[in-house]
């Protein structure tokens, strides 16, 4: 071989045509995502090489110090002018740096931190053989029941793993609303939900039903996440991109350059239907819209008191954002169409959560159909398709992750001797026996319903003032008629803590460490803040309201 | 200068948060810095009153404006106050008999273990009747009015362990609040008319509103001054308010507080001049409570019931004076303060004899009193013959202009209203000298028959209680308390004669109220002429009565006039029948549509609700293959939904 063919050689391979660019990533953008994965994977390190003593509290400190760090990330992103005048398209396309992102990422991370410290509670279950215990297994592979399950807790085993856990879904969450195209958003769908199917199954006490809910939860996403595929494959179909971008240009009818091999299915709006329909749905799912609500009343019900609290509060943000992004950036231009078939969800959203609710005689299914009902509320303020839509479901999202993550921090405190005691009828007059737990129940029991000087009645307000606006004062009016029979059930839940004759047997309220009650707190302060001066955060949610495209 | 007239307010207005926030600490000096602090606002009023003077007629309106209360576009309520003639007359009349009865109450309720309290709600009394006399808009009059009805509710109640008691003042609140409402409504029509409530725009444009307008709001101000004042129809609670210590009697339910009715009339003048049809109602309200309390006042027994029944029926001239338009608003407020003088010290005195007797109030049980209480009897004494128009003094001048006027209104409402006004003026003479006969003159009824104290309950050992109080001993009030009754008595017996010779209180006044001279038919010699028949009649036949035979201890059974003046003229009956009967019935049927229709529309809601979610309850059978369906169809009608959309 000569030398002039060995350089034809290197000059051959060396040919641009396929030359690929190295990805610019902005790390400094990508922080709070990036810090909460790195003490995810510190966590795991943890569990690998530290002492099982020092695991818990080695964990509990890496998580705290992540969480803290990327809300602090997050903040000097926005006081740079991320979230207005900087907002852009960050990591080749893929993700969105913009107002409704920091304040979404904000909100998940404020709530994992409160979250996180139920987590850590381990003074509400008496000691096993003296080891302080929290709401987790001993040992999650042991089966329920068994000789093994029995010497691990009598060895004084706990999962510390839930806290990677937690991160891991933290971190799916953050890049959950603010990815900026399919393949991402599908990514980040998974990173948080397989966290959440794990830490579902890890129950200490009804071990049977809490693997139960994890199955259901997990069949369920999984069939959803299939639909979502699905119907991201149908749009890609049809844009010849994942990107949001792209996609929302294609709709529009504006795109430049077309790829040959596309042009057949290119611009097909059967295609275009089909598949955003389907991405929705499995987007409806993660909220719990009717009729994709089944799994919440049961996996909300069987999941550790903690998860559910999580999960009902993050997750809830975390979709909503994502949900909000696909329709606000991708699909306005087909608004009229997917504007009637949102209608209609919402409306037996808001009716089926508040009606089913009435007979739910556990405090947790009831929490968990009047999350269905808040699901339809905020979904309402969706639909009205303005800024004042957006800035009204972020406030919405923020008030009302803290009160959901505070009702269920109450209810682990509320314990007989087979753990929670989640029967309704057992907590008849708790209000004679702990006035300040019952009445902090009431508290957000009124922020649920709406009733003024709450954050409920603030979001309540300004997610229907959105909603009239734009013209969906219809929905308005069943949602405020819904708000009525919801009512009805929260104050039931007062009238029984307050004015009934405490059963003589009834559950005792156990004195939580000061890791709950920092949570419960957190719940009442914000509940009242934003009840009380909602203005402030209202200015902040209006400014943070422009998606970037 | 004009920013004294804050302080007029704030002086009671202090002395009332400190005693009654101060605790019992003050108890033993609370009464000295109530009565205190009332004297510093008449020194500040006459001072103020000394300025007013020192400058022509018409720069005698000062106005100080403290805030903005309500500063919202198109509705400004500011705290303004304004003094002009009317009002400094009026501050004079209640700071100055206020102080007096203060004094007086240190004497009286010597031995009350509550007296600061008392003191505290006398000094929130006056602070509020200066608050409505003062104010510069209808708004701020409204709160002095609530503030004058409250303190009258506590002071009336303020022997709340008496039920009696405690109901009187229930009764009165519940009254008065009839006739608010009337007030507030009539605010509320002139925002809507004049897009305002202050004096200024409301008095001065009252003349570019429709008459429909103006007589609605005339007729609501008088349905406030019925209320407020005892008038018929709303009558009912002055009697019951007799209840109160004696002192409140004098000042509250006799000088000051139910005269603000006569106030807010004639500083309403513009209002009623434009609305002649409100004015003869007005007239013939008072045309009629003239004579129903003259006549309740001639069947009492009770020396305080009687002495109410007088102050209706005064007031009744008063307010048929306001009605008859500026031929009367002048000598509305002349007999206004003359009345203040003289009732008051009527009050006093019988307040004063009551102190003697063992708190007996039965004039049955008195007689012969003019020896053991000299000072008492010819203070009264003198109220008695300025009450009912003796020439010379205070009333006759006063009555006397009234009935003059009443006769100038012209045509057959004049001939009507002088002649109710002629017949009231014999049935006063006669009454008051019931009363005077009755307490001063004849045998000692109260001598071997034990007065029973109405603050010992039957149920006690009597025994003890009546070997205390076996037998009354009268004796004179001290010195705290003649004082007063002295002060009051020399304003009763002059009063009239200072301010009719010369005109002096027509002068002053005039530039407010306006004035004109009516045309009467007949001549001024001759009314007052006719009145002194009256008055002789009156006189007399009480004499025949009252004077001549023994007066029996036990009331005998009566005629049936008198039977229902006993009764109060059957006010309450009436009232029973129609407001409380009727309004039970109402009551009685809206709780059964309640019950029946609300109900059953909600309850049948409820229940439909609670139904159906038993029925969706069980979709959620638990089981994830049927979960995974509701998805399943779930997204299949969505998508079908998508494209159906399109295809519509």
């Amino acid at each position: 071989m000569s030398a002039a063919a060995v350089h034809s050689l290197w000059t051959t391979a060396a040919d641009p045509i396929s030359k690929i660019d190295a990805p610019k990533i902005e790390y400094g953008q990508l922080s709070p995502t990036l810090i909460v994965v790195g003490a995810a994977l510190v966590g795991v390190l943890i569990e690998a090489f530290l002492p099982r003593k020092a695991r818990y509290y080695a964990q509990v400190f890496v998580s705290v110090v992540a969480l803290c760090a990327a809300f602090a990330a997050v903040v000097g992103l926005a006081a740079d002018g991320y979230g207005t005048t900087k907002a852009h398209i960050a990591a080749m396309g893929a993700i969105a740096v913009d107002g409704p992102s920091l304040f979404l990422q904000g909100t998940i991370l404020l709530a994992g931190l409160v979250g996180l410290f139920t987590f850590a509670e381990r003074r509400l279950d008496p000691a096993a053989h003296g080891n302080r215990v929290d709401s987790f297994a001993a040992q999650a592979a042991s089966v329920p029941g068994s000789d093994s399950e029995k010497a691990a807790v009598k060895a004084g085993f706990t999962t510390t793993e839930v806290f990677p856990l937690l991160l891991f879904a933290i971190a799916g969450m953050l890049v959950f609303p603010s990815a900026n195209d399919l393949l991402t958003l599908f990514v980040a769908l998974e990173v948080f939900s397989l966290p959440l199917y794990l830490l579902c199954a890890l129950a200490r006490r009804k071990r049977l039903m809490s693997q139960e809910a994890a199955v259901k939860y997990f069949l369920l996403g999984a069939f959803a996440s299939a639909f979502t595929l699905f119907g991201i494959a149908l749009l890609y179909g049809y844009a010849g991109s994942v990107s949001y971008a792209r996609i929302a240009q294609v709709v529009d009818g504006t795109v430049t350059n077309v790829d040959p091999a596309l042009a057949n299915t290119m611009g097909n709006d059967a295609l275009l239907l089909l598949g955003s329909a389907l991405i929705v749905m499995g987007l409806l799912f993660k909220v719990g819209a009717v009729p994709f609500h089944m799994w919440t009343p049961d996996v909300y019900q069987g999941a550790p008191t903690p998860v559910t609290g999580f999960m009902a509060a993050a997750t809830k943000v975390a979709a909503f954002g994502a949900l909000l992004r696909l329709l606000y950036v991708v699909l306005p231009g087909m608004r009229w169409d997917w504007r009637p078939v949102m209608w209609a969800v919402a409306i037996i959203t808001m009716l089926g959560g508040a009606i089913v609710a009435i007979t739910q005689t556990d405090i947790k299914r009831l929490l968990a159909y009047s999350s269905i009902a808040h699901a339809g509320f905020i979904l309402a303020g969706v639909i009205a398709t303005s800024k004042d839509g957006v800035s009204s479901v972020l406030f919405y999202l923020a008030g009302y992750s803290f009160v959901t993550i505070g009702a269920f921090a109450v209810v682990t405190l509320v314990r007989d001797a087979g753990g929670e005691a989640t029967h309704l009828s057992k907590w008849a007059g708790l209000g004679r026996r702990s006035p300040l737990v019952a009445a902090v129940f009431a508290v957000f029991l009124l922020a649920f319903a709406g009733i003024p000087l709450t954050s409920g009645f603030a979001g309540k307000f300004a997610v229907f003032k959105a909603a009239a606006a734009g013209g969906a004062a219809p929905l308005v009016v069943i949602g405020v008629i819904s708000s009525a029979i919801a009512a009805f059930f929260y104050i039931r839940v007062i009238v029984l803590m307050f004015f009934s004759e405490p059963r003589p047997e009834g559950p005792t309220v156990a004195v939580p460490s000061p890791l709950t009650m920092v949570a419960i707190a957190a719940g009442v302060a914000v509940t009242l803040v934003l009840g009380v001066a909602p203005q402030y955060f209202l200015d902040l949610a209006s400014q943070a309201g422009v998606f970037v495209r | 200068m004009e920013n004294l007239i804050a302080l007029l307010i704030a002086a009671p207005l202090l002395g009332a948060a400190v005693l009654l926030v101060g605790g019992r600490r003050l108890d033993a000096v609370g009464h000295w810095i109530g009565t205190l602090l009332s004297f510093v606002s008449f020194v500040i009023g006459v001072v103020l009153f000394a300025d007013l003077l020192g400058k022509g007629a018409e720069h005698r309106t000062l106005t100080q404006h403290l805030f903005s209360w309500v500063p919202v576009a198109g509705f400004q309520a500011d705290v303004t106050f304004r003094l002009d003639q009317l009002s400094m007359t009026f501050v004079l009349l209640i700071t100055g008999v206020g102080s007096l009865i203060h004094l007086y109450s240190v004497g009286y309720m010597e031995h009350d273990e509550r007296r600061r309290r008392f003191f505290g709600y006398l000094n929130l009394f006056l602070a509020a009747m200066l608050l409505l006399v003062l104010a510069d808009n209808y708004l701020l009059l409204y709160v002095g009015w609530e503030g004058v009805g409250l303190a009258s509710y506590l002071l009336i109640g303020f022997w709340q362990h008496k039920p009696s008691a405690a109901t009187a003042a229930k009764k009165a609140f519940l009254v008065n609040r009839v006739g608010d409402m009337g007030l507030s409504i009539a605010i509320m029509l002139m925002f809507t008319t004049f897009g305002s409530f202050a004096f200024g725009p409301v008095l001065s444009h009252a003349g570019d509103a429709s008459e429909g307008r103006l007589t609605a709001i005339g007729l609501m101000l008088l349905l406030a001054t019925c209320g407020k004042s005892a008038q018929v129809p709303l009558q009912s609670w002055l009697g019951d308010a007799m209840e109160g210590p004696t002192p409140v009697s004098a000042l509250i339910h006799a000088a000051t507080m139910v005269t603000a009715g006569v106030y807010l009339i004639v500083r309403s003048g513009a209002v009623f001049n434009a609305a002649p049809d409100a004015q003869l109602a007005v007239t013939v309200v008072g045309a009629v409570t003239l004579l129903f309390g003259a006549i309740v006042g001639c069947a009492k027994d009770d020396i305080k019931k009687a002495l109410a029944g007088s102050t209706m029926s005064q007031i009744g001239y008063m307010v048929l004076a306001a009605g008859l338009g500026p031929i009367g608003y002048v000598f509305a407020i002349m007999h206004l303060v003359t009345h203040g003088f003289f009732k008051a010290g009527l009050f006093l005195g019988a307040g004063s004899v009551m102190h003697g007797m063992n708190d007996e109030v039965d004039m049955r049980k008195y007689g012969g009193l003019r020896r053991y209480m000299p000072v008492t009897f010819v203070t009264f004494g003198l109220g008695y013959l300025a009450i009912i128009g003796f020439p010379g003094l205070s009333g006759f001048f006063s009555k006397d202009k009234i009935i003059e006027a009443a006769f100038a209104k012209g045509g057959t409402d004049g001939w009507i209203l002088g002649g109710v006004a002629l017949l009231g003026a014999a049935i006063t003479a006669f009454y008051m000298t019931r009363v005077m006969l009755m307490t001063f003159f004849g045998e000692e009824r109260w001598k071997n028959q034990p007065t029973r104290s109405p603050e010992a309950p039957s149920a006690e050992p009597a025994a003890e209680h009546q070997g205390e109080h076996a037998e009354p001993h009268p004796h004179e009030s001290p010195k705290v308390m003649t004082i007063p009754m002295i002060v009051l008595a020399v304003g009763s017996v002059l009063g009239g004669g200072f301010f009719s010779i010369g005109d002096r209180f027509l002068h002053w006044l005039e530039p407010v109220t306006g004035y004109s001279e009516g045309h009467s038919p007949v001549g001024a010699w001759t009314v007052t002429g006719a009145t002194m028949v009256c008055l002789i009649i009156g006189v007399g036949i009480a004499w025949a009565q009252y004077g001549r035979k023994p007066v029996p201890a036990v009331a005998p059974r009566g005629s049936l006039l008198t039977r229902a003046a006993r009764r109060d003229l059957l006010q309450d009956d009436f009232n029973h029948v129609v407001l409380v009967r009727g309004g039970e019935h109402l009551t009685r049927s809206l709780v059964y549509v309640d019950h029946t229709l609300v109900d059953g529309v909600v309850n049948g809601t409820a229940a439909g609700f609670g139904g159906l979610s038993s029925r969706l309850r069980r979709v959620q059978n638990g089981f994830a293959r049927s979960y995974a369906v509701s998805m399943f169809g779930g997204a299949a009608l969505l998508v079908a939904a998508t494209l159906l959309m399109r295809a519509v």
